[in-house]
């Protein structure tokens, strides 16, 4: 089978028809995904999950209501437009993912109970757990007609241990909670958060999500250390040394005996992870910074040579934070640019480096900047920044700027005074402020945005290969991109070139963003750049990108799907991995 | 009107046991709850201080035609701050049942609608 025989099978399985059938027809009959069925009210029509009849879907309404008691299963069309995704460029199109209901458990047990439901019944359950993934698909299922298995009422902080540095959460504590918890008990400990403080350490690490702290803790799948997880027959596992009664190591030793199995439930859809342990970062001592200047454009390549070597040798352990002074990007947030600046580093036949670089020497602004970050204590860290201003001398044009050094614990006023806190693993909603993070101006008004998320080598020669393919096909398409792609060094080992394509009210340019996304995807993949995660819609688009010996990748998927979860009621189609009956052609 | 209201509230605690509830303290207490669930739920967004992006959306979208601060507008009533908070507006998206109950979307809204000339 061809990647692009697959890709139309699987798009075809989940589109939603969105039309009312009525009753007559319904009853008994498996209706297309997401199809409204009219119920008992004419009024209020129920929306069924795909194949399912509606007896089996009342029954199994009615044994969900059972489970966690009436009041947690919605099926109200207002109470399931909450499980919408609010970013979505498809909505209200027959194209946007949609729920046929919702349960919201509160213990393992219960959401064993409902796992064991809809595994005798063929319902599709899609587990969400804070669903703030903006972006990404929100509370939507990636099936339209599953239902979303809330698990936001799961919302206990197990344990926080200071000792040994670690803690133990449920799916529906979000950071904010973990933050909240640490704090009120005095703890020196630190988390780690994405860029947005509302959501769950659980659910951003099994979506692979990443955060602004110290290299071994900004990876938050890799900082994680023990599962619990349901699968779709009900049974429950525990990774780790959790699969050992009575270790007190589970949140401590990764491994356990045999096959490390965590992998499986990221990005996945084998299990509901149902606990997870993360190793925190104890307070350090003090935090500094440096600001290095580099001059020309082409300057990048021996700077991220020498950057490597430091952050791979521990001078420096925090993440290093890149800017285009030159073309209007500081450290410290947009400035005013020269278009005809801009311009030279945007012609058709490439860059025009003299004159960028003599851009550079009259406005006294060099092409590149970046802050590296220091956490430690100081005596340590006066050491590393000696040795980081040695290793830089070696860059001809380089200038380097001694930052603030701060001292832990920041006190309510200091933190009051920091526009973005992450750095300091405190969680915040900066993001969203209008020329900050992805929501930018628009000619539209945005309601959202999607993410598209490359990752490319960590190497200079990449960065300027990827600005100018990316932002050329860009600039062909008329979309919103800043003048340059910058490299964000969240991860250790690569770099992400993130553009954030507007959703509006206008289904036209949605349907516009969406194409092009399509495009530069394809582009990207062509140069060896792959998406490390996407939304919901586009999901089938970026599995076909990854596409060694005809998809290899996504048939072992497909044949552990297969093993672990046989009538494939767990979020179908999630990461583009399909249960077999919805990816058969006939 | 309201003089058969609060004897009939009075009337239902006594006959419950209870002792005699004041509206008005009951609408405090409410009030004092959603004070509560502000902070949990919409303050990292509305409330006052560096980095607020709902404040700061409010603030360019009304050029202080209204207070940007939530807690400070006197034209908000319960049913609009019911709707924005379960369907959302703009970028900020709507919040499930999961996450604000109808008891604290209650409390919420009586607390942002508190401004005595909207009652």
């Amino acid at each position: 089978m061809t990647g692009g025989t697959r890709q139309k099978v699987t798009r075809r399985a989940v589109v939603a028809t969105g039309a009312a059938v009525t009753v007559g027809t319904a009853l008994g009959a498996a209706p297309a995904a997401g199809a409204a069925v009219t119920g008992s009210d004419p009024i209020r029509p129920m929306r069924l999950p795909p194949g399912v009849s509606r007896e089996d879907f009342v029954s199994a309404l009615n044994q969900f209501r059972g489970i966690v008691g009436a009041e947690w299963v919605f099926s109200d069309p207002a109470d399931l437009d909450t499980y919408r995704d609010f970013y979505s460029p498809f909505r209200e199109t027959p194209e946007e993912r949609v729920c046929s209901a919702a349960v919201a458990p509160t213990t393992v047990e219960q959401v064993q109970a409902i796992a064991r439901v809809c595994n005798a019944l063929g319902i599709p359950i899609y587990p969400i757990s804070t669903g703030k993934n903006l972006g990404y698909g929100g509370s939507a299922p990636a099936l339209s007609g599953s239902v979303v298995l809330d698990l936001k009422r799961m919302n206990r902080v197990l344990e926080v241990n200071e000792e040994c540095a670690f803690a133990l959460v449920e799916p529906g504590v979000n950071y904010m909670d973990l933050y909240a918890y640490i704090r009120e008990r005095g703890l020196k400990l630190w988390i780690d958060c994405p860029s947005p403080g509302w959501g769950s350490p659980l659910g951003n690490a099994v979506d692979r999500g990443v955060g602004y702290t110290r290299d071994d803790f900004r990876n938050h799948f890799e900082a994680h250390c023990g599962m619990e997880v349901v699968l779709a027959d009900g049974d429950i596992v525990r990774t780790g040394m959790g699969a050992m009664p009575g270790a007190k190591t589970w949140q401590q030793y990764k491994g356990s005996f045999g096959p490390s199995l965590d992998g499986l439930f990221c990005q996945s859809n084998f299990g509901i992870v149902t606990k997870m342990g993360f190793w925190l970062m104890p307070e350090p001592e003090a935090y500094s910074t440096i600001d290095v200047g580099i001059e020309g454009y082409e300057d990048i390549e021996p700077f991220i040579t020498i950057l490597n070597h430091l952050q791979y040798s521990r001078v420096f352990n925090g993440m290093p934070e890149f800017a285009a002074p030159l073309f209007g990007v500081s450290l410290v947030g947009p400035q005013d640019s020269d278009p005809a600046v801009i311009a030279l580093l945007h012609r058709p036949e490439g860059p025009a480096l003299a004159e960028i670089r003599a851009a550079a020497r009259r406005t006294d602004r060099p092409c590149w900047a970046c802050k590296l970050q220091f956490y430690g204590s100081e005596s340590v860290i006066a050491a590393q920044i000696a040795e980081a201003k040695r290793k830089f001398a070696a860059l001809p044009g380089a200038t380097i700027t001694d930052g603030e050094t701060l001292r832990f614990p920041l006190t309510d006023s200091q933190l009051a005074q920091i526009l973005d806190p992450t750095p300091f693993g405190v969680p915040s909603l900066n993001t969203f402020n209008p020329g900050i993070g992805p929501m930018q101006a628009t000619d539209e008004p945005q309601l959202g945005h999607i993410f598209f998320s490359p990752i490319v080598a960590r190497t200079g020669s990449e960065v300027l290969k990827a600005n100018q393919v990316l932002g050329q096909a860009c600039r062909e398409r008329g979309l919103p991109m800043p003048p340059v792609l910058l490299p964000a060094a969240m991860w250790e080992r690569s770099f992400l070139l993130a553009i954030a394509f507007p959703v509006t009210a206008s289904r036209e340019t949605n349907d516009r963003m969406l194409k092009n996304f399509g495009e530069l995807a394809r582009i990207a993949a062509a140069n060896g750049w792959g998406e490390y995660r996407t939304a919901p819609g586009l999901y089938d688009e970026i599995m076909a990108t990854y596409s060694f010996n005809d998809h290899a990748l996504l048939r072992l998927n497909e044949r552990i799907k297969d093993a672990v979860d046989p009538r494939g009621i767990l979020s179908a189609g999630r990461y583009g991995i399909y249960p077999k009956h919805l990816r058969k052609t006939s | 009107m309201k003089r058969p209201w609060v004897f009939a509230l009075a009337l239902i605690s006594v006959l419950a046991g209870a002792a005699p509830a004041s509206p008005k303290a009951s609408k405090a207490d409410q009030v004092a709850h959603g004070r509560l669930v502000f902070q949990q739920y919409c303050a990292a967004c509305h409330g006052s201080g560096i980095g607020r992006p709902g404040t700061e959306v409010l603030q360019l979208r009304y050029q202080g035609a209204v207070p940007a601060l939530l807690a400070d507008r006197k034209d908000l009533n319960a049913e609009v701050v019911q709707a924005v908070t379960r369907n959302g507006i703009g970028w900020m998206p709507g919040f499930r049942k999961t996450e604000i109950t109808d008891r604290e979307l209650d409390a919420l809204a009586a607390y942002l609608s508190r401004h005595p000339d909207r009652q």
